[in-house]
């Protein structure tokens, strides 16, 4: 299954035009969408896959793996990501390189410059060669769906804990969900921070929207209240609804913290810790009115 | 489980505490570790770093980077010459100590840790192994 | 004489402690802290942590040595600016500050120390009426 150096190489130098226009013309067709900028962005490519595979097979290597390759991974690694990021399919993305069989067989076929046996061998060179450019392609996609998501998750994790202030040196984290050791973990830093960064001595940790706390969680509860403490801010903790009373008793766990059934009792505490007072405003008489 | 890279730095005096704590520092920043991770560990290496300077008589740590499929982790291995620790199971009491200290050292350090290990023959010395993972 | 500068502020002294604290370090600031307390007739100390991104149990040693030595002499002690890293690692370390009073930052500190020193003298004043 030897590459016979220089066969391809040679084959596409000598037919490049026809190659690229061949294998525009099958992409279009397959394409769904069609719009002069990516048209174009499509023909730079395919014109750089073309050279960098020229390139490729003018080496001794049939195997995509190898260093002599690297520039040709680096264009496939560009454009998969931009097509995952794109929202392709992973499929779409690899049929952009293994649509270039067909021109490229058409070409080894009709060149006649080669024998019937150097025709059989380059074709079988030839598709192990695009073959595993086209799962490499696959490959870097995966790759980057997977780096998305990632960054998504995290979003998602830091938009649905949101701290908010909801006094002047008073902090609410209402805790919505099921809460796992590694969210616990990033939501309590992240109260932490913010008690430093808004100076407020009081923070009323909501659990109104949690409907089971295990032992860990509780644990992360109570090391972070501690933690709040130690900086010089305290918490109160707010609806903990009768089944998590019960679960905290049972694995008996001292959660030593105020803690209020509602969120608004635990901001009248709060309020009036900080020495404020709610009063009535005087109803305008008769005369005022 | 491969050793990536490795130093070793000696732990004879406070100013040796002070570079250790900078050194895993860095090696845990390396590693990718939170912020949190990072005061962990270095906490850690900052307690048996003064254990081996105050009750070992001075020793050596070994820094090593470790890689486990896709974890990395960061394990510290302090090497001491001393008089060694004759009841292990009371030196990791919490609040244990036969100098000034607060008896942390030891059980804080294993707290902080998620790999812990020690071993001292009295007499020869000590050993305390802790690692963190990301 | 320690390196690090102990300012004046009223009745109180504040110490922020920057560098990485070595042995002799510390033992120099005990000594200074508790010389100046006297001779500044102070009443309150505030210790200024916020740059520490680390508190092993040495350092925590020192505070509660500080506050032991202040409060024998009638002075209040309060440790501001604790990062969150150090306070979780803290609590993971099991290391509790016995008699030092924690505050957010400088000004809650000043603040804290006033409102107990405040009330002090009112338990005092109600005692002689």
């Amino acid at each position: 299954m030897a590459n016979e150096k220089g066969v391809i190489a040679a084959l596409i130098e000598k037919h490049q035009q026809a190659l690229l226009s061949g294998w525009l013309t099958s992409l279009k067709r397959a394409s769904r969408s069609s719009n002069a900028d990516s048209d174009a962005a499509t023909a730079d490519l395919a014109r750089q896959f073309i050279e960098q595979l020229r390139k490729g097979t003018a080496s001794n290597s049939g195997d995509a793996t190898a260093p002599e390759w690297a520039p040709m991974r680096e264009l496939l690694e560009d454009f998969s990501r931009s097509r995952a990021a794109q929202g392709f399919s992973p499929t779409e993305t690899a049929v952009f390189v293994f649509s270039f069989k067909e021109p490229l067989f058409e070409t080894l076929r009709s060149d006649g410059g080669l024998s019937a046996e150097q025709i059989a061998s380059q074709t079988w060179a030839v598709t192990h060669l695009l073959d595993q450019l086209g799962l490499y392609t696959i490959e870097c996609y995966s790759r980057t769906r997977e780096e998305v998501i990632g960054r998504q998750q995290q979003e998602l994790l830091e938009l649905s804990t949101p701290v908010v202030e909801l006094w002047e040196g008073v902090l609410a984290l209402p805790l919505i969900g099921t809460l796992d050791s590694a969210r616990t973990q990033i939501v309590m830093e992240n109260l932490l921070e913010r008690i430093v960064a808004s100076g407020a001595e009081i923070a009323i940790i909501d659990i109104t929207g949690v409907p089971t706390v295990d032992t860990l969680v509780a644990q992360h509860l109570i090391k972070t209240i501690s933690a709040a403490r130690l900086m010089g801010a305290d918490c109160i903790l707010s609806g903990i609804r009768p089944q998590i009373a019960q679960t905290i008793v049972h694995l008996g766990l001292e959660l030593n913290v105020v803690s209020k059934a509602t969120m608004a009792d635990a901001l009248a505490l709060a309020l009036r810790r900080s020495g404020k007072m709610v009063v009535d405003r005087a109803k305008p008489t008769a005369a005022e009115a | 489980m491969l050793i990536e890279t490795g130093e070793t730095r000696p732990v004879r005096n406070s100013d040796d505490v002070v570079r250790v704590r900078q050194a895993v520092r860095a090696r845990a920043v390396a590693c990718g570790f939170s912020l949190v991770d990072q005061t962990k560990i270095v906490t850690a290496a900052s307690e048996i770093a003064r254990n081996t300077v105050d009750y070992g008589g001075g020793g050596v740590l070994r820094i090593e980077m470790l890689r486990d499929g896709q974890r990395r982790g960061v394990r510290l291995t302090f090497t001491d010459q001393g008089p060694g620790i004759p009841d292990l199971e009371l030196a990791m009491k919490d609040g244990y100590t036969t100098g000034n200290g607060l008896g942390l050292g030891l059980s804080g350090a294993k707290r902080l840790s998620n790999e812990f290990a020690i071993t001292s023959t009295p007499g020869q010395g000590t050993v305390v192994t802790l690692a963190r993972w990301k | 004489m320690s390196e690090i500068p102990i300012l004046k502020i009223s009745d109180c002294l504040l110490v922020s402690i920057q560098v990485d604290m070595h042995d002799r370090l510390a033992m120099a600031l005990q000594d200074d802290l508790t010389q100046r307390i006297v001779t500044d007739r102070a009443r309150g100390v505030m210790i200024d942590i916020s740059a520490l991104e680390i508190v092993d149990s040495f350092i925590g040693r020192m505070l509660n040595n500080i506050a032991a030595m202040s409060r024998v002499l009638d002075a209040v002690t309060v440790v501001v600016g604790m990062r969150p890293a150090v306070a979780i690692t803290l609590v993971e370390l099991g290391l509790a500050l016995t008699g030092v009073r924690t505050a957010l930052n400088v000004d809650k500190g000043l603040a804290m120390i006033r409102t107990i020193i405040d009330s002090d003298e009112r338990v005092y004043a109600d005692r002689d009426r």
